[in-house]
């Protein structure tokens, strides 16, 4: 029934098309007649094009500035050229490889500690039957996704801090203070914690979108063969997210080097710089803050490189366990 | 049979009449009922709580905070006392405006970029579109890094200008995609009419397609806008001087780092001649219930079509 409904869309489609001009007869159109019946729809993209030329490609054009000693007054086109002197440099600096190992241990810790949680919430929101409740949840745990920041570290700052609430109930009762916001020894699970608090709400969407996805009939057959609800969750519902289970891992991988950038920032000088330092960061204080531009910017591209090469990877391990990842195969 | 099974996926998902449980389903344990019942009270306690906590604290007098010795759980005492500072305090008024000033053309200004830009991909068969595409789709995956950018927006003479904030950010590729994907699916029929009556794109696209996209247009304007009002590094990267600074900076130079603020410290006399106090803490939150209340205010209005409007482009990436 439902593929004579499908296709059924799909031919009034196509025939849209060749309304509008049949992909055949539009093989024989030169192109500047294309041009010219589609110049109000490529006049349409020039705004976003320009500005991501402008803004985007003209920035990745000036990543070679890595390979040259930058100078203010000299510019990019003047500046004298280094080679591979600044990346032999950051090879060799002990602080880039502390920002990196930074990087790698927090991402490690977010996606062991935080990537289950939206899902398990999914799982636990989708079981609700009551659908008022259901969606006031939603809405609260969506919130935190849209504050900045800088309002989610001011707000675990008055919670946790030193002189936060939490602390305040521990003194009272005698019991010593532990103010997490400076530990830096536990830097990584407090960062941790902050990303839950944010976005594991937001998290759950597309996991109930997958779930809404899985066919209802599958549970009913299960059930009549005598599936309780937990050989149900783990023969039906978990398959059925797989895809997307794989596709938000494989993000995850592809954004590894990323973590939290401003996160990062802005309690840095409460946790201090061996605790905090990350590539971004690194990039930021030694390239911007301490002019040494052409050092920043290697270090900038050396993680854009890395970080293309994990999301290539990334795909090929969703190909690998036969998913289609970000793109197909 | 086979129609059961082979239902089309909307009718799939939906439960049964009123979210009744299936006759199927066994019935709930108690001890599971309970379970989920603390699980969720205490996510929404979580997220809710620090919330309660930082507006009562805004509206609470200075004994009542000096009593709590921070924020306030219980209110022993109200006043309007810390609004009334934020509307006599130039710094504070002033990145208010910023603040607000930034989001509205920001959000304008990115709209109708990603809007047209959406549009004129969306149409299958239309000239360059493809290679328009993949030069969108290859910035999502490689970038320059922080330090070509800060040079070259430097080298346009960004620094120190509101600009900066919103033109370097002011195109989400993700966000151009998820509008495509929703106008391609504008029907045919009702493109094909107006352009039966002489319609041009242009028309098409306020007439046709914008009407029938308002929930994605929504969602899309919301992420727009929040960016913009949650913008801190680049204010941090661009804008040197605090009599420019939006909200977000002022939060993180005085409430984060603890630095004093003019105009409302106490001048000491005597040991620490000279010295200003930090803001009281209920100025401090004061500021961060107005940064929050755009939010929360529109965040109703929008979050009900967060389902119907992301989950394609929130899969599809």
């Amino acid at each position: 029934m439902s593929a004579i409904i499908e296709d059924g869309a799909a031919p009034g489609a196509s025939r849209d098309v060749a309304r509008a001009g049949a992909p055949p007869v539009r093989r024989r159109m030169g192109w500047r007649v294309r041009i010219r019946r589609d110049r109000s729809l490529l006049i349409m993209t020039a705004p976003a094009v320009l500005l991501l030329a402008v803004f985007t490609y003209i920035p990745m054009a000036g990543a070679i500035t890595a390979f040259q000693s930058y100078d203010i007054y000299q510019g990019f086109r003047h500046s004298a050229w280094v080679g591979l002197t600044n990346f032999t440099n950051l090879f060799s600096d002990r602080i880039f490889w502390h920002a990196f190992e930074n990087t790698l241990v927090i991402s490690a810790v977010q996606l062991i500690l935080y990537f289950p949680i939206p899902i398990a919430l999914a799982l636990l929101l989708n079981s609700v039957m009551n659908s008022r409740i259901r969606s006031f949840v939603q809405s609260v745990v969506y919130l935190p996704h849209f504050f900045s920041w800088v309002l989610v570290v001011t707000i675990f700052q008055e919670m946790l801090g030193g002189a936060g609430v939490v602390n305040q109930v521990l003194r009272r009762h005698g019991i010593g203070i532990w103010n997490v916001m400076t530990d830096p020894g536990t830097f990584r699970y407090l960062v941790t914690a902050q990303a839950i608090w944010k976005e594991a709400g937001w998290g759950i969407i597309v996991f109930l979108a997958a779930l809404a996805a899985v066919d209802q009939s599958l549970y009913e057959a299960a059930a009549a063969d005598g599936a309780n609800r937990w050989r149900r969750l783990w023969h039906i519902t978990l398959p059925g997210m797989r895809g997307v289970i794989v596709l938000m891992l494989v993000l995850r991988l592809g954004n590894a080097l990323t973590v939290g950038f401003e996160q990062m920032l802005i309690q840095r000088q409460a946790v201090g710089r061996d605790a905090s330092e990350v590539l971004d960061t690194f990039t930021y204080y030694y390239g911007v803050v301490n002019n040494n531009f052409s050092y920043g910017a290697a270090a900038g591209l050396f993680k854009g490189v890395l970080s293309l090469i994990l999301v290539l990877a990334a795909n090929r391990l969703a190909h690998a366990f036969g998913e289609d990842g970000l793109y197909r195969k | 049979m086979t129609t059961l099974s082979f239902r089309p996926r909307q009718a799939a998902t939906r439960r049964g009449p009123a979210g009744q449980r299936p006759i199927w389903d066994e019935k709930p344990t108690a001890g599971g009922q309970v379970g989920k019942g603390v699980i969720m009270f205490v996510v929404l306690a979580v997220v809710l709580v620090p919330l309660y906590a930082i507006v009562l604290t805004s509206f609470s007098t200075q004994a009542s905070i000096n009593v709590a010795n921070g924020l306030v759980l219980v209110p022993h005492g109200l006043t309007l006392a810390a609004y009334q500072q934020i509307f006599t305090n130039q710094l504070i008024v002033h990145s208010l405006l910023v603040s607000t000033g930034v989001t509205v053309v920001g959000t304008v200004v990115s709209m109708v970029v990603t809007v047209t830009c959406a549009y004129g991909l969306s149409r299958a068969g239309s000239f360059g579109h493809r290679t328009i595409l993949m030069t969108l789709v290859v910035t999502m995956f490689f970038s320059g890094g922080i330090v070509p950018s800060f040079l070259l927006v430097s080298t346009l003479g960004g620094y120190g200008r509101y600009w900066s904030l919103i033109l370097p950010s002011a195109v989400s590729v993700f966000n151009i995609l998820v509008m495509r994907a929703f106008f391609a699916g504008t029907a045919p029929e009702l493109i094909d009419a107006a352009r039966m009556d002489g319609a041009g794109e242009w028309l098409i696209l306020w007439k046709v397609v914008l009407p029938t996209s308002r929930a994605v247009t929504a969602v899309i304007a919301l992420f727009y806008a929040v960016g913009y009002w949650n913008s801190f590094f680049n204010a941090l990267l661009y804008l040197p001087d605090n009599g420019k600074w939006p909200m977000q900076l002022v939060i993180y130079t005085y409430t984060l780092l603890g630095d004093s603020m003019p105009g409302t410290g106490v001048t000491n006399t005597g040991q620490y001649a000279g010295h200003q106090q930090i803001a009281p803490l209920s100025l401090q939150m004061a500021v961060v219930s107005l940064t929050l209340l755009p939010i929360v205010v529109i965040y109703p209005f929008v979050q009900r079509h967060f389902s119907k409007g992301m989950l394609l482009g929130a899969i599809k990436g």
